[in-house]
């Protein structure tokens, strides 16, 4: 594989166990987010994978409701949480996930994992981060914003660019302020605003234009629908910013995640375990082939 | 029994009449003979005892969606080439379960009931041989294995047999994987009348064979049998050129291509291909419950890329036509595999040409590619 993949967490740095049988684990916390949105708070029940369990920001679990079957959702809480929780901000759209929807505190769900790439924060240090997301891409992002926040000497200047429809499917609104305090810029904008709504109307990329970014020393971190990650790449580019420095999380189907059911591939690449998280620059060959 | 010394490499000559007693052996070992059988008007490989349980005499004509069994002259049991079924199917079972869990106070795991079974393979091609070498490269890496094929894969014997009678879709020379078998087997025959010769591949395969009569052959004998050989390697029903692979199929441009467009119109998107393909891997996963919902399965199954729900996300499908699908089969197939598993996973086997109902022929595919791309 070629080496300007990052690496990616070796699959049995959970345990042997997790390629095929997952880990129980209890959900010991819903937070509804917004509508048919919520996270849900997972504790192993083995004492062993709760000490062992460990992700970094980006990657991904696969959840698993017994008779359903599973799901690839990355994990959207600290990495570090002190209680161990792990957070998996869901949402209800397929038949695993909107069952997973009708599950209460004291449930337990399986789950394998981590798997996947993860957003590379050691790399960028030191650089100016754009963090650009909508939708249900936000979730992937806040384990960075928390792993920022705890290390924010450590990087330059933080924005955040973050797209929802309306005012009301903004995700994690009380937490917004903690954020801005750690000197994150925040820049929110809806497709449709509200009678409440005095913020921004418009989609993500054309944010670039309004505000001032240093090529030589900025990294971009970008998450969400396919055709918004498009156009951030497009406006990144513009700008003179390196391919190899603009960082996307791909989603595609996914059974297994460790590159063998085959579902997610694109090109030579296993988005479950090359990626989710890619340097743009070794996905630019393909960008334009339609349907690949 | 001569006072031979038999070592890995040897070649004797084993007399058909000695066979049986070694799948006997084989099987007093505990290994389940499986072989080539006549079934449903094709090749099927399943449970065999002896000798007389393989196709006898008879060879097979293989075109473009073409399969018929036709009783040759000889009386040899290898003068077919096979049919759609491959090995892969009792590495990589079609479908296997993956697990049970019982509901107790949270899930539990259910004892695995199956034990793993023990199989030698009776027959196995030259490209079937570079197949399964193929699929080990997929199931058993450095950083993952599958459970289910690596038990199944470990305690595998291979009898191997050379291909002197090439059908009109093999394209194995092209491929470096045949006639002639390479890689690594138990023991490796080429049938001449009344004898096989038998080369010793591994140390198991000589302990077995150690107990049975045999001969060194003569230099006549040898002679025979590499000239067939050699004869097959030019009777290749299909030729591929391989030099400019993967790239041919892996530069963006030329996915763009317009013979894309072409073939998708005869693709019928039936992923028959696939499924006959030895070395295609992709797989899914099902679920399943008893009525009082206390018991769940996990079931692993065979999966295709010609499957619409194959490549099915929230919000649509990235492969929504049968050209990104047949574009997504072949490049893989022979060009971005290279990549990921540093080998083609082409071994010239020809039976995707030869079950493909619409009479695709993928080797005149790529040729035709290439005549658009390089004019």
């Amino acid at each position: 594989m070629t080496s300007l993949l990052p690496q990616s967490a070796p699959p049995t740095a959970g345990h042997p166990g997790k390629l095929i049988q997952p880990d129980w684990a209890e959900i010991v916390r819903i937070t509804p987010e917004t509508e048919g949105i919520s996270t849900f708070w997972l504790r192993f029940i083995d004492p062993q994978v709760r000490e062992r369990y460990r992700f970094q920001p980006g990657q991904f679990n696969m959840l698993y409701l017994p008779g359903y079957g599973e799901a690839a959702i990355s994990m959207s809480s600290d990495p570090e949480d002190e209680e161990r929780l792990v957070g998996h901000t869901v949402r209800f759209v397929g038949t695993v996930t909107k069952n997973i929807g009708r599950l209460k505190v004291g449930d337990v769900i399986g789950v394998r994992g981590p798997f996947g790439t993860s957003w590379p924060m050691k790399q960028i240090e030191g650089r100016d981060l754009v963090l650009a997301c909508g939708g249900i891409g936000l979730p992937p992002l806040r384990p960075a914003i928390y792993h920022i926040i705890r290390n924010r000497e450590k990087y330059g200047k933080v924005t955040l660019l973050y797209g929802a429809r309306t005012p009301k499917d903004l995700m994690y609104p009380e937490e917004h302020e903690e954020w801005k305090s750690h000197d994150i810029s925040m820049e929110i904008s809806v497709d449709r605003g509200d009678e409440n709504w005095d913020g921004r109307v418009g989609v993500v990329p054309m944010w670039f234009y309004n505000f001032r970014i240093d090529p030589r020393n900025t990294a971009v971190l970008t998450c969400g629908p396919e055709i918004m990650i498009r156009f951030v790449i497009y406006e990144g580019l513009a700008r003179r910013i390196p391919a190899e420095r603009i960082f996307v999380s791909l989603e595609r189907n996914m059974k297994c995640g460790q590159g063998s059911c085959g579902h997610c591939q694109i090109g030579p690449y296993f988005i479950c375990k090359d990626g989710p998280v890619f340097p743009f620059s070794v996905l630019q060959r393909y960008v334009n082939v339609e349907e690949y | 029994m001569l006072d031979i010394t038999i070592s890995r490499g040897t070649t004797v000559a084993l007399p058909k009449t000695e066979f049986d007693l070694l799948l006997a052996d084989l099987r007093e070992n505990g290994y389940q003979t499986v072989g080539p059988r006549v079934q449903d008007e094709s090749i099927v490989y399943t449970d065999i005892q002896t000798l007389a349980d393989l196709p006898r005499g008879v060879q097979t004509e293989q075109d473009a969606g073409r399969f018929r069994l036709v009783q040759g002259a000889s009386n040899n049991y290898f003068d077919f080439i096979p049919g759609a079924d491959s090995w892969k199917k009792f590495l990589f079972p079609p479908r296997v379960e993956l697990f049970t869990v019982r509901k107790g106070k949270g899930w539990e795991y259910a004892e695995a009931e199956a034990a793993t079974p023990r199989y030698a393979l009776i027959g196995v091609r030259g490209c079937e041989l570079a197949a399964i070498e193929i699929q080990d490269k997929i199931f058993i890496r450095p950083d993952f294995y599958d459970p289910t094929y690596r038990l199944r894969r470990e305690g595998l014997f291979i009898i191997a047999v050379n291909c002197l009678h090439p059908a009109g879709t093999c394209f194995c020379a092209s491929m470096g994987t045949g006639p002639k078998a390479q890689g690594s087997y138990d023991l490796c025959l080429t049938e001449l009348d009344d004898v096989f010769l038998v080369e010793i591949g591994s140390e198991l395969g000589r302990s077995l064979l150690a107990k049975r009569k045999y001969d060194l052959p003569s230099a006549f004998v040898q002679n025979i049998a590499n000239q067939r050989l050699s004869r097959a390697a030019q009777e290749m029903g299909r030729v591929l050129d391989t030099s400019d692979l993967p790239g041919l199929l892996t530069e963006p441009e030329n996915l763009e291509a317009a013979h894309w467009d072409e073939v998708a119109k005869r693709c019928l998107s039936c992923g028959n291909c696939t499924q006959v393909c030895p070395t295609c891997f992709c797989w899914d996963a099902t679920d399943s419950v008893n009525l009082n919902a206390t018991r769940a399965s996990r079931t692993r199954v065979w999966d295709s890329c010609f499957n619409p729900a194959y490549s099915h996300v929230f919000g649509g499908n990235t492969r929504p036509t049968i050209r990104a699908r047949y574009r997504q089969w072949l490049t893989h197939k022979f060009g971005a595999w290279k990549e990921q598993f540093g080998t083609l996973g082409c071994t010239g086997c020809g039976r995707c040409i030869t079950w493909c109902p619409a009479k695709i022929d993928h080797v005149a595919e790529i040729a035709a590619l290439r005549k658009e791309v390089n004019p």
